[in-house]
């Protein structure tokens, strides 16, 4: 192939005037388009570009980018075009087939050729097909990426020839599948396009949808008689009447069109009779009657009788008017073979993003629910355990958010920072716990109220402490970086790498809650002495040390969650307060004193929750409102949880 | 002959001479009918006080005698609230309206005057038509009605729910919680009708009232202080019989009064529905001396703090819960309104709209731990010294 353009090279060199054998190949296709370049203009410059682009040479290329970036310039006397670039007052000029210089040139000896915006869009669809064809992978990706934004029926061609040529098998793919969606909407042969859109069935792309969709898009139309126009492809013809098309939006249309009469509406009737009054009466009408709807109607009526203003339009012109025309919805694609395979496709398709999107949904779900889960976990020892109601365990959990964002300030690292930030906000909400158990909540084992309120209190000094430290605004607690960005397995179903790393946190803490209840000395004690500490002590447990421990843990374990939030949510002394009410809900919901409790009642509020917003999406303060109202009526039915604790361990 | 309730607990009696002499004082004091030693916007916090107080005896009721710890008394304050700032704004709008189209050459039709005021309400949430709840809106008597309606309505369903099931104790409180909460983030909704986030505002106007604000204020203080008086007095009535005596034993112990046959729910019941309506009609006295009501009002935080104003006050006696809410909110206004002086230390200065809630935090741990009394208890430390 090569050889033989050569040879056919030769042979037209050997034709060519003078000039052109002195210089390279490009410069010779130039010159034989010389007079369409000098005077070009978007219809006649075609075969200019034509020429260039299927000479198949590689300086081809530099040229059409040299011309597109008004780089190229023709020397006056030889009326050669070369390359130039500007040298002082000067410009040097190279040659486009050897590189060669050529020379310093004066700009009066030169003639710049200065494509318009309508020449270089024809330049740049050639020099797609360069592009695409190009051995740097990154400007074929390039290519690729800027079809994918803005494709267009000129770059199918050089597309397709671009696929057998094409060494990367993964671009190979790329490439194959933009084929298939250009070819979908630009082919001019119906049955390839039919055949295009048919292999796209169950294609969960975006790229498919937005191909497909324009293809079904309809607008309203309407004709005279019964039946729309031949060769129209009508996607459904419309009633007047139905939802679809009102009955006076009908006839807005025909009006808008000038096949009837406008209506005459309220604001209209005001100006017209406001308009006409004379000695103060419209019509005849005289004005204090017009303070209602019929004494208006009345003079406008008058009015209209004397043909001063337009008829009133009734409802019989209405339907006279309506029942002449016919009213449909017509595809902007013309062939109706395509918009069936298109409608088909997209229907099929439309089933599994469906699926897709419940699919999504429950990843969200059981995101969210590992969310109530891990602020509900600490809660589930103290409350759910011990017994106590803490209601300043939000704010432990914003103490441990607060923890990680002062741990980023001295290590910059984010991974090392998370890393020491969880066992420091341990720590600390573990101190915090212990002080407040020894200091407050032992006094009150007895009258759970007044616990209540007295960690109220705490809970209020504690939000206003940490507004005064750390301010108002919402402070960064950065993720590591390999948290960042999502695990998306299509187009349809993705879920943020936070979020797993919060639902492993949560199934990592229940580990190590069942753990540390069924295995460990504390978990025996804890348990013993919740049941019944009188005996627990009489067996040489120390209630005050188990009790302090305890409460310790659920505090600590706070703190962690507090860390997890953090990350995703914004950090500020409201943190552990729009968390504290939906942790309570978990765990009463859930069932108090049992963590497979706790974990059912996050389950089924993260369900519910997304549920309803499944129902009624972009409205998330109207499904936690109904979450609330479903919870206090879950708890007439099961008002001990949904596991309850049955017999000596319920307590009382 | 049998005594009356006041013969029989003079502290009623003591406590309602007080009101009419702090009423007197302030009237005298006020800038509207007196020398003017009392600015407008002082007799208003004193008249807003006096509703805090009003709905501290309703709180004192449930909590205090019943001992249920409901933590959602603010919302039915709240709820009078917006019942009668529907009204307020729905006349004083359509004034409005009416005058501007009363410009134009032509009456206005109904229709007209409707869809003016419309979308003159609701043109801040994106919707120019009245919802249904506004049915009522353009009649006085009708949302007076509905300020003690709404507010009873829902705490006879919330109620019925709760008590039937028998959830008591702690479990109640933060179901009432949660019952603020759904409501506070329904009310916050754009499309809940009462105008989301933006709330009802310019409360303060009476419409068709010309009289100037120092004269509404003391209106508006007479009121509440009349409120107060009687909203005493029929607590007082309430727990001084053998109701009193029964819902006493219900907060002693619950089990042992439904064993001796007494209905327990019903008297919860009907303690929980009276003292919300109470809590309405405070409401309604609050918000046109605040001048607006929005959803943050209603926020679960202000129930607690009525709690807390009972807890400080001391629970159990009514004029505990009346000290309690007039001592903390008004020393609350004083610190956060940037009138106590800062304590400067040298290495920090000691800002008080900083402090405030962090002492009133702590001293409420204090309370609960050191003087489950509260001021109340002073008394009886009082009484025992005389006795002495």
């Amino acid at each position: 192939m090569k050889t033989l353009m050569q040879a056919g090279l030769m042979l037209l060199l050997s034709l060519v005037p003078a000039w052109a054998q002195e210089t390279g190949p490009v410069q010779s296709i130039l010159q034989e388009n010389r007079h369409l370049i000098e005077k070009s203009s978007r219809k006649t410059i075609q075969p200019a570009i034509d020429a260039l682009a299927s000479s198949g040479l590689p300086q081809a290329q530099a040229v059409l980018e040299a011309w597109q970036g008004k780089d190229m310039w023709q020397v006056k006397d030889t009326g050669l075009f070369y390359r130039g670039e500007k040298d002082g007052d000067a410009y040097r000029l190279t040659d486009f087939d050897s590189g060669a210089a050529i020379g310093r040139f004066d700009k009066g000896d030169l003639d710049q050729l200065k494509p318009n915006s309508g020449i270089r869009a024809l330049m740049a669809t050639a020099l797609v097909a360069f592009q695409l064809n190009d051995p740097d992978p990154a400007r074929r990706t390039d290519a690729i990426s800027s079809l994918q934004r803005d494709p267009g029926a000129q770059h199918l061609e050089p597309l397709r020839a671009s696929i057998a040529g094409e060494t990367d098998p993964n671009m190979k793919a790329q490439k194959r599948r933009l084929e298939r969606l250009l070819t979908a909407a630009y082919d001019k042969d119906i049955s390839m396009r039919v055949m295009a859109i048919n292999a796209m069935r169950g294609d969960l792309g975006v790229d498919v949808r937005a191909t497909l969709n324009p293809l079904v898009t309809t607008r309203l139309d309407m004709a005279e008689g019964d039946t729309p126009p031949a060769k129209t492809n009508v996607a459904r013809i419309l009633k007047p009447g139905t939802d679809d098309l009102p009955r006076l939006e009908a006839y807005d249309m025909l009006a808008a069109a000038g096949k009837a009469p406008p209506r005459v509406d309220r604001d209209t009737i005001r100006n017209t009779l406001s308009n006409n009054i004379m000695d103060g009466r419209v019509g005849g009408v005289p004005l204090a009657q017009l303070d209602t709807e019929t004494g208006r109607i009345r003079a406008y009526t008058a009015l209209a009788k004397d043909g001063t203003v337009p008829s009133f339009v009734v409802d019989n012109d209405i339907n006279s008017a309506l029942q002449g025309h016919v009213f449909y919805e017509v595809y902007a694609e013309k062939d109706k073979a395509v918009t069936d395979a298109a409608v088909k496709t997209l229907r099929a398709i439309q089933t599994r993003v469906g699926l897709m999107q419940a699919l999504d949904l429950t990843l969200d779900a059981l995101s969210l629910a590992s969310i109530y889960f891990l602020a509900a976990i600490g809660l589930a020892i103290t409350f759910g355990v011990m017994g106590v109601i803490n209601m300043a365990h939000g704010e432990f959990i914003m103490m441990g958010a607060y923890t990680g964002y002062v741990v980023q300030q001295f290590i910059p690292n984010h991974t090392a920072s998370i890393l020491v930030a969880i066992p420091l906000a341990f720590a600390v909400t573990f101190a915090a716990g212990v002080a407040m158990e020894r200091l407050v909540i032992r006094w009150l084992y007895h009258r759970p109220l007044e616990t209540l309120l007295a960690t109220f209190g705490i809970s209020i000094a504690l939000q206003q402490l940490a507004k005064n430290i750390f301010g108002t605004q919402a402070r960064p607690l950065t993720a590591p970086g390999w948290l960042d960005g999502a695990w998306v397995m299509n187009d349809v179903v993705s879920i943020s790498y936070i979020r797993i790393a919060i639902f492993v946190l949560g199934l990592l803490f229940l580990g190590v809650f069942l753990f540390i209840m069924k295995k460990t000395r504390l978990g025996l004690e804890t348990r013993a002495v919740t049941q019944n500490p009188r005996m627990a002590a009489s067996m040489g447990i120390n209630p005050g040390r188990v009790n302090m421990l305890t409460f310790g843990l659920g505090s600590g374990i706070a703190g962690i969650a507090g860390v997890a939030i953090g990350l995703f949510a914004k950090v500020t002394s409201e943190l552990g307060s729009d968390y504290i009410v939906q942790s309570f809900m978990t765990v009463v919901v859930g069932g108090v004193g049992n963590i497979w409790g706790t974990l059912a009642g996050a389950t089924m509020i993260g369900f519910f929750q997304k549920g309803i917003e499944w129902f009624k999406p972009s409205n998330t303060l109207a499904a936690q409102t109904y979450m609330i109202i479903f919870i206090i009526i879950f708890i007439q039915f099961r008002p001990r949880g949904i596991i309850a604790l049955k017999g000596r361990a319920a307590g009382d | 002959m049998r005594q009356s309730f006041i013969q029989k607990n003079p502290s009623i009696l003591i406590f309602l001479a007080c009101l009419a002499l702090f009423t007197l004082l302030v009237t005298v004091a006020s800038e509207g009918f007196g020398l003017g030693f009392i600015s407008t916007s002082f007799v208003k916090t004193l008249g807003k006080t006096l509703c805090l107080c009003l709905v501290a005896v309703a709180m004192d009721l449930i909590w205090g005698y019943t001992g249920i710890l409901s933590l959602g008394h603010f919302a039915f304050f709240g709820l009078g609230g917006y019942m009668i700032g529907m009204w307020l704004m729905y006349e004083r709008t359509r004034l409005i309206v009416v005058e501007a189209l009363a410009q134009s050459d032509i009456p206005p039709t109904p229709e007209e005057v409707v869809s003016g005021i419309g979308s003159q309400i609701f043109g801040v949430v994106g919707s120019s038509d009245s919802p249904l709840i506004w049915s009522f809106a353009h009649s006085l008597p009708l949302q007076l009605a509905l300020v003690v309606l709404v507010p009873g309505l829902l705490a006879l369903i919330f109620g019925w729910l709760a008590f039937r099931s028998r959830v008591t104790g702690v479990y109640l409180s933060i179901l009432t919680q949660a019952m603020t909460l759904a409501l506070a983030l329904y009310l916050f909704q754009n499309d809940s009708g009462l105008r989301g986030n933006n709330g009802l505002s310019g409360l303060q106007n009476l419409p068709g009232v010309s009289a100037g604000q120092d004269q509404v204020s003391l209106w508006f203080f007479w009121a509440s202080a009349l409120a107060l008086g009687l909203g005493y007095l029929l607590a007082a009535w309430i727990t001084s019989g053998k109701f009193g005596s029964i819902i006493r034993g219900i907060r002693d112990n619950e089990s042992r009064v439904r064993f001796l046959g007494y209905s327990v729910e019903v008297y919860k019941l009907a303690v929980f529905t009276i003292t919300a309506m109470i809590a309405g009609i405070a409401g309604a006295l609050y918000y046109p001396q605040a001048g607006i009501i929005n959803p943050a009002e209603v926020a679960p935080i202000a129930s607690i703090y009525l709690a807390v104003w009972v807890a400080i006050g001391g629970r159990g006696r009514l004029y505990g819960a009346v000290i309690g809410a007039g001592f903390v909110s008004l020393v609350s206004t004083w610190f956060t309104g940037g009138q106590a002086p800062d304590i400067p230390l040298g290495f920090y200065t000691i800002k008080w709209v900083d402090w405030w809630l962090i002492l009133l935090g702590l001293s409420f741990v204090a309370v609960t731990l050191f003087a489950p009394k509260g001021i109340g208890g002073l008394f009886d430390l009082l009484k025992k010294e005389r006795a002495k």
